[in-house]
């Protein structure tokens, strides 16, 4: 019985579209992706990896950035359902984190241990491209929906497209342009917490969030914010917590 | 030694002679461009470095006078050395005579009396600190492979390595912050902005100071980044303030 509902999904597909602008910030889209995602599924957790000149998953943005759920991200390096889905090319879908020692033997445990039962995760596709994945955490055992699947497959579609900002690639060169601009960026905002972290003596996880919700609030992308932060940090006065 | 990363400094390491010693700053980058020259391959090879004002520096020739090139960026102020710089991101052109000619009317001219076809810029940076430019040049149009743009961006990446004073073996044995896996990495670059901000320096210089602390007190850079984000070490000012890598400053006089 899919849980994905009809009514939701055109709402959230409506707000995809509405982001394609010429403001486009995204990482607010990738916060919105993986939100939605964790919302439209049902699950405890979604997070939004992109793949490296190495060929290795990077961590982009995920629906919350707590410190135990980034490290599950990272520690899939050799092993673990985003690069079963990334090497395949399709989704991957575990109902039961407790019978799949053998299968990931470095993140089954970590993520039992994290306190999720299930995880699946998506590729993001881009013709015969893999360029990511979308990787779903459940707090309960039990597999997605055949037609959830394929929902959840179309976002990513969608993300992706969005990513390279153009219907179709016209040059050969735009993927790795976009893809190396958005893998530093997210360095870029990784420098920034350190940066909010060290002025207001909060721990990164808070220093994002005050990048976001400053960001919010001012009507500027997030990105923008990291890089002004970090290039001339005394010039944020309004950037405190409480 | 089967990482890309690691081929890469066996490539460098092998572009030796008279005259371009690899321990130096500026030699392994001639190197590096001279490797990459042959590796990727491309016709000619310039990399440039930032200098304290923001402008570009230290050139490097790969040879075949590609800094010729690079140089006439920054007399005109356009090109792609000069956008991958601006926008942060790689800026590749495989038919410089054609879309070339749109984006740098000036420079694609000047480029092309050099026999130059197709140029391929990439930003050297971590995060918002940002470096340098390695520029490919081609006699023939036509795009990079995947396998090509993998390579010509390791040898960035090692470039970026380099030039935030890794002092690594060139056999690659060693340990270097940035190959470390992706746990780290995120660790790392907070750590970075941290130490600009308590030491009151630029972020490639917070870097700088962030290995030379590591190299004075014997520990791995990912162990020092982890104590400083965690608050282990309070304060990174005053500890192991001596730069390991003092002949690139130099280099940069």
């Amino acid at each position: 019985m899919p849980t994905i509902s009809p009514d939701r999904l055109a709402q959230v597909f409506v707000e995809i579209a509405d982001t394609l602008v010429e403001d486009f910030d995204l990482f607010e889209f990738f916060n919105l992706v993986t939100s939605r995602t964790a919302e439209l599924a049902d699950v405890a957790a979604v997070g939004l990896l992109l793949v490296d000149h190495h060929g290795h998953l990077q961590f982009m943005a995920a629906s919350t950035e707590e410190a135990r759920l980034l490290e599950l991200f990272q520690v899939q390096t050799e092993e673990g359902p985003c690069q079963d889905a990334f090497h395949s090319g399709t989704p991957t879908v575990n109902a039961d984190l407790t019978t799949a020692d053998d299968r990931w033997p470095e993140f089954a445990p970590r993520a039992v241990a994290a306190g999720y039962r299930s995880v699946h995760a998506i590729p993001l596709r881009l013709r015969t491209n893999v360029i990511g994945a979308l990787n779903l955490f459940g707090a309960d055992t039990g597999r997605l929906d055949p037609t959830d699947v394929k929902i959840i497959q179309g976002l990513a579609d969608v993300a992706t497209i969005a990513l390279l900002q153009e219907r179709t690639i016209q040059r050969v060169e735009a993927l790795t342009e976009q893809l190396q601009s958005a893998l530093n960026s997210r360095v870029v905002i990784e420098q920034a917490k350190g940066v909010v972290a060290q002025l207001h003596n909060v721990d990164v996880t808070e220093a994002f969030e005050l990048l976001r919700s400053y960001a919010r609030s001012n009507r500027l992308r997030l990105l923008d914010v990291a890089q002004a932060v970090v290039t001339a940090p005394a010039t944020f006065p309004d950037l405190v917590p409480g | 030694m089967n990482s890309p990363v690691g081929h890469v400094r066996a490539l460098i390491a092998a572009e030796q002679i008279d005259g371009r010693d690899p321990a130096t700053a500026e030699g392994f980058l001639r190197c590096l461009c001279a490797a990459a020259v042959r590796a990727v391959p491309a016709s000619g090879a310039a990399l440039n470095v930032l200098v304290g004002d923001g402008s570009f520096g230290l050139w490097i020739d790969g040879g075949a006078g590609s800094k010729v090139i690079t140089e006439l960026q920054v007399t005109l102020g356009e090109g792609p050395s000069v956008d991958a710089h601006a926008t942060r991101r790689p800026v590749f052109e495989p038919s410089l005579g054609d879309s070339g000619v749109t984006r740098w009317p000036v420079f694609a001219a000047g480029a092309m009396d050099l026999g130059v076809r197709a140029v391929f810029a990439f930003p050297l940076q971590v995060g918002a600190a940002r470096l340098g430019v390695l520029e490919l040049h081609r006699t023939a149009p036509g795009s990079l492979t995947d396998d090509q743009l993998r390579v010509a961006l390791t040898f960035a990446q090692v470039g970026v390595s380099r030039l935030l004073g890794s002092t690594e073996d060139l056999d690659g044995s060693g340990t270097d912050g940035f190959e470390a896996a992706n746990a780290d990495q995120a660790v790392l670059h907070q750590a970075q902005g941290m130490a600009m901000v308590q030491l009151g320096v630029s972020l490639g210089e917070a870097s700088l100071r962030l290995r030379a602390h590591a190299y004075a007190t014997g520990r791995r850079l990912t162990e020092v980044a982890r104590d400083l984000v965690e608050r282990r070490i309070i304060n990174l000012d005053g500890e192991g303030a001596q730069s390991p890598d003092e002949d690139l400053d130099e280099d940069l006089a």
